[in-house]
């Protein structure tokens, strides 16, 4: 996990000698504000979850499974679904794959650095601003017009007809809201796998390249092997970030032209229709989904803490 | 000559680098370039026309800047962003801190348990939590205030600094905290004295990514500050100025820039305690 590579160190054996009182004023706070802000509401969200709408008035009262049922049966739900499948496949392959290139291919240059951070800045600014970024290089003018998006200005300078990326359903704009995402976040990906290859002993590789093993054969047979275990926390990291994901689909098109994704859908139906029961379903769900990667990602962890 | 031969072998690589390297600049230098040309022409022309004539300085202007700053709210947005991140930073790390000691070094029960249940909140994504703590806050009128979204941002903060914190404080070595108590230090003297001082790059490494967090947070604040656009931060303002200013590129690229500017400072002048800050960050719900 990413949270390995921060500082992890031996742990000592000794406690210090306190009132009984006392260790809970140091994490007392912190318990409560814990307690209020995610112990408490995630039960109240799941009870909330199989009551209709308004819960407060009681006129729909406790519905069961109902919302559960809207979740996998109506459209706009299932297109929200489609596509959150479709970020994990696209957004996960192509962060790990150019981080993993970027990671491997790096290490043989020596302005090394200087591309890293290149590489890395997208990381810093928020999905906001860089949804605004590239919303500028998808811009779209009919034909005739002077493109001043840089997508189109290129297509039109080959001859082509400019395209509404951000419009044509339901490829098309996907996609190009996805690259955003990979723009984003090969960055961490790279810097993790990079750092997990500069541990590879040196003499491996070298031996290997003696033995007259091309370079493809040193990274299939040799890197990547070694790599695994980085690839699948990477890889587990990324999942779990991308079934969340939202800002970059709320302010680049707002879920429209067959771009929903879950989480915007949950702010939809609580801001535009305030059903609060589905609301509370879809977050659930979310959850729910993100269970099974969190403990792989966990016992992926430990695994590779024994091993050291 | 076997050098040049292997130089020249190498040719392929430093195209594919140069190259990707270069089309990951491409859109922020054009948003930059953008942010400095006048309405006139961004409308009229894309940002690439302005390498035909790079050095005419006439044709670039701050105007946007002062436009989107002090027309369209973006200097106030920018101050808000301060507000919340600025609190939304320190009260998490200080309360984190105290607990990662505790349950790094002191002796009470259900010492683990506890802990392991403040990582596992790590799991649960944000949505799981807006309905009730909105409808409360409406009830306290914590809803579009500043402590309303400092207390957010301290819940939601807390699992993975808790859990940083732990890791760090609970490698140091307990010889220390052996001889301080033979001198009798008491806990608190012991906190402050030893335990904070050493732990200095971790906590800088934590205040960043929480800083960063917070700054860049959009999904919180659109929740609980929606509503209010006096307290709104630069993300909110920005992604209301991409729905009501859509085609107004200069303007957009203005604002968005002074929506990053602080985050690139801290960026290229911490860059180490950032990417160590960010990784870390990276996993948070």
């Amino acid at each position: 996990m990413a949270l390995g590579i921060f500082f992890k160190r031996k742990r000592g054996y000794f406690l210090l000698r306190t009132g009984r009182l006392q260790p809970w004023l140091f994490i007392g706070p912190a318990l409560l504000l814990l307690s209020f802000f995610l112990v408490y509401p995630s039960i109240h969200t799941t009870v909330l979850s199989f009551f209709g709408r308004p819960y407060s008035a009681g006129a729909e009262g406790f519905i069961g499974v109902e919302n559960y049922k809207h979740f996998f049966t109506d459209r706009s739900m299932l297109t929200a679904f489609r596509n959150n499948a479709l970020w994990v496949v696209i957004f996960t392959t192509f962060t790990v794959c150019f981080g993993l290139m970027f990671a491997t291919l790096l290490d043989r240059v020596r302005y090394e650095k200087i591309i890293k951070a290149i590489v890395f800045i997208p990381m810093a600014i928020s999905m906001v601003g860089a949804s605004v970024i590239w919303k500028f290089v998808y811009a779209f003018r009919p034909a005739g017009a002077n493109q001043v998006g840089l997508l189109n200005a290129i297509v039109v300078f080959f001859g082509g007809k400019p395209v509404g990326w951000l419009i044509e359903r339901p490829w098309i704009n996907n996609w190009c809201l996805i690259i955003v995402g990979i723009w984003i976040w090969t960055g961490f990906c790279m810097v993790i796998l990079s750092a997990a290859y500069k541990n590879i002993p040196r003499e491996l590789m070298e031996a290997a390249r003696i033995d007259g093993a091309s370079e493809w054969q040193v990274f299939w047979r040799i890197i990547l092997p070694i790599l695994k275990p980085t690839v699948a926390v990477v890889t587990t990291t990324m999942i779990v970030f991308v079934l969340k994901i939202f800002d970059i689909v709320y302010v680049m098109t707002n879920g429209n032209f067959s771009t929903e994704v879950i989480a915007n859908r949950m702010y939809k139906e609580m801001f535009s229709f305030y059903r609060y029961g589905r609301a509370s379903a879809i977050a659930v769900v979310l959850l729910l989904l993100i269970i099974p990667v969190m403990l792989f990602n966990i016992r992926r962890f430990r695994e590779q803490e024994t091993v050291r | 000559m076997a050098r040049l031969v292997r130089t020249l072998s190498r040719g392929p690589l430093h195209v594919v680098i140069i190259v990707l390297a270069l089309t990951w600049m491409l859109p922020t230098a054009g948003l930059l370039i953008t942010s400095f040309r006048t309405p006139q022409d961004v409308a009229h022309s894309g940002w690439w026309t302005v390498f035909e004539h790079p050095f005419n300085f006439t044709r670039y202007s701050l105007e946007n800047y002062r436009t989107v700053i002090e027309k369209k709210g973006m200097g106030q947005a920018f101050l808000n962003s301060l507000k919340i991140s600025i609190p939304g930073t320190i009260i998490p790390v200080m309360l984190a801190a105290f607990a990662a000691y505790a349950f790094a070094w002191m002796k009470f029960p259900y010492r683990k348990t506890l802990f392991l249940i403040v990582v596992a909140l790590l799991v649960v994504p944000l949505q799981m939590t807006f309905i009730p703590i909105l409808t409360i806050f409406k009830q306290l009128h914590l809803g579009g205030t500043l402590p309303g979204i400092w207390l957010a941002h301290t819940g939601y903060g807390l699992p993975l600094t808790v859990y940083l914190l732990h890791n760090f404080i609970a490698g140091l070595p307990s010889e220390l905290f052996d001889s301080a108590s033979i001198d009798g230090a008491s806990p608190l003297q012991a906190f402050f004295r030893l335990v904070i001082p050493l732990s200095i790059p971790a906590i800088a490494s934590v205040i960043i990514f929480q800083f960063l967090w917070v700054w860049n947070d959009l999904l919180v604040a659109l929740m609980y500050l929606g509503g209010t656009p006096n307290v709104a931060p630069v993300t909110l303002k920005v992604a209301n100025l991409v729905g009501s200013r859509g085609q107004d590129w200069e303007l957009l690229t203005a604002a968005a820039f002074v929506s990053m500017a602080l985050p690139l400072i801290v960026f290229f002048s911490l860059q180490r305690y950032f990417v160590r800050g960010i990784l870390a960050g990276s996993v948070k719900g």
